[in-house]
């Protein structure tokens, strides 16, 4: 399967080989191509495009993890981590599937439930998606432009809202944990993030 | 196979985030590895975890030799992945992790009027999660719960009130419902289900089982 998949991303592998320009988005005003720089990573162990990853997502990973209430010294260690498993379980990434931020969300998730909560995290079992089946670069780009739409959408509800979703929803802080960190009633909070998910819904429509 | 009773919103929110109990986490897990549709609802939530995580202007910035420091660990073997699990007609591949492939190893306790129980050992607050083995035409004793109850049939089938449940089906019953699954007439019925708080039966002797056997 790993071979197949390869050959499908010949284009990928082309990119990867720039990765000094693309990785300083100068191309065309175009940001770096994440998924594939992660695919030079997972066929080619490349770590140059391995240092780009690192260098975008390292951060964002221990700012989500801080949000979820980790101090700065323990989200940097568990950022480590996580940046670490993006590399070792490079072979799972399918970007059909999930595009590369899913896909880092979903390990650094994982790190903070297996650290925090010291319980297992069943995940459902695997589909069988067939030995030859070769990842269409359609379907990757389709995958990273609704990252893309989902994230737009995000950053136009208003600060108290998305900071409510990242904290509430996504960052494991109960409600009367935010409640002391931002002074609002626990009610307020509440009716707040129902609000931010109508209009999420609202404008993905 | 067709699956009429699926997770809600909240559920697959909640485990997309990674915030639901161990004993939820194993109902939403299993439920997905037999329902296509709740796997594609699941996807679109965790791209909104992904939104979250590359989006806006948070960054916390890392130390100078974060990178060195990260490559130095590539080079160490990898942590061993869990082994992949065994297709099983019955039991999807979450559950096996805590009561293996055979169903007859299954240490099952007697409830009474031939309902059998095992509980699964899910670790942490929010929630407990045990098989069920209900005879044919058998409902399960009549109980009231706390908090949130879901039902997910693995084998056989059961009927609830107006509604009727098949594999793969989960029934997400509240605090205001008074519930009775009756298993179907033809099959013997195995469910998954997961309680917020220990089920409190209206009937007096399984009121005093319930201690007994925690149910
Ligand atoms: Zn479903």
């Amino acid at each position: 399967m790993l071979q197949a998949a390869s050959a499908g991303c010949k284009g990928y592998s082309v990119l990867a080989n720039k990765v000094g320009n693309v990785a300083n988005g100068q191309e065309m005003g175009v940001g770096p191509d994440f998924a594939g720089l992660m695919l030079a990573v997972r066929d080619k162990a490349d770590r140059a495009a391995y240092g780009v990853v690192f260098s975008h997502f390292g951060p964002r990973v221990k700012a989500f993890l801080m949000k979820s209430g980790s101090d700065a010294a323990l989200a940097e260690e568990l950022a480590q981590d996580v940046m670490v498993t993006v590399w070792h379980k490079s072979a799972q990434f399918d970007p059909a599937r999930a595009s590369l931020s899913t896909w880092i969300f979903t390990i650094a998730r994982n790190r903070r439930v297996d650290y925090f909560r010291r319980a297992r995290r069943p995940e459902p079992e695997d589909l069988d998606w067939g030995a030859s089946e070769e990842p269409d670069a359609a379907d990757i780009y389709q995958t990273a432009e609704e990252t893309r739409r989902l994230g737009a959408a995000l950053s136009t509800l208003p600060e108290p809202q998305r900071a409510l979703i990242e904290r509430a929803d996504f960052g494991d802080l109960s409600h009367s944990e935010i409640a002391a960190q931002t002074g609002l009633p626990l009610g307020t909070i509440k009716s707040r993030i129902r609000l931010a998910l109508e209009r999420l819904r609202q404008n993905m429509n | 196979m067709t699956i009429k009773h699926h997770l809600n919103d909240d559920l697959l929110m909640a485990y997309a985030a990674g915030t639901l109990s161990e004993a939820f986490s194993l109902a939403v897990a299993t439920h997905i590895s037999l329902c296509d549709d709740c796997r594609a609802a699941l996807a679109a939530y965790e791209a909104m975890g992904g939104a979250i995580l590359d989006g806006g202007d948070d960054l916390a910035p890392m130390s100078d030799d974060a990178l060195a420091r990260a490559m130095a660990r590539l080079d160490m073997p990898a942590p061993i992945a869990a082994p992949k699990m065994p297709k099983h007609a019955v039991l999807p591949a979450p559950l096996q992790h805590y009561v293996g492939t055979d169903l007859s190893a299954i240490k099952w306790r007697k409830l009474g009027m031939g309902v059998r129980q095992a509980i699964l050992p899910t670790k942490g607050k929010g929630g407990s999660a045990r098989l069920l083995h209900i005879p044919a035409g058998q409902a399960v004793p009549d109980h009231g719960h706390r908090g949130m109850e879901l039902t997910l049939v693995l084998k056989g089938a059961f009927r609830d009130e107006s509604q009727h449940f098949a594999r793969g089906d989960i029934e997400i019953a509240t605090e205001a419902d008074e519930h009775t699954p009756v298993a179907m007439s033809d099959e013997d019925c195995i469910c998954l289900a997961v309680t917020d708080a220990p089920l409190r039966f209206n009937a007096l002797i399984p009121r005093l089982m319930q201690p007994i056997f925690r149910i």
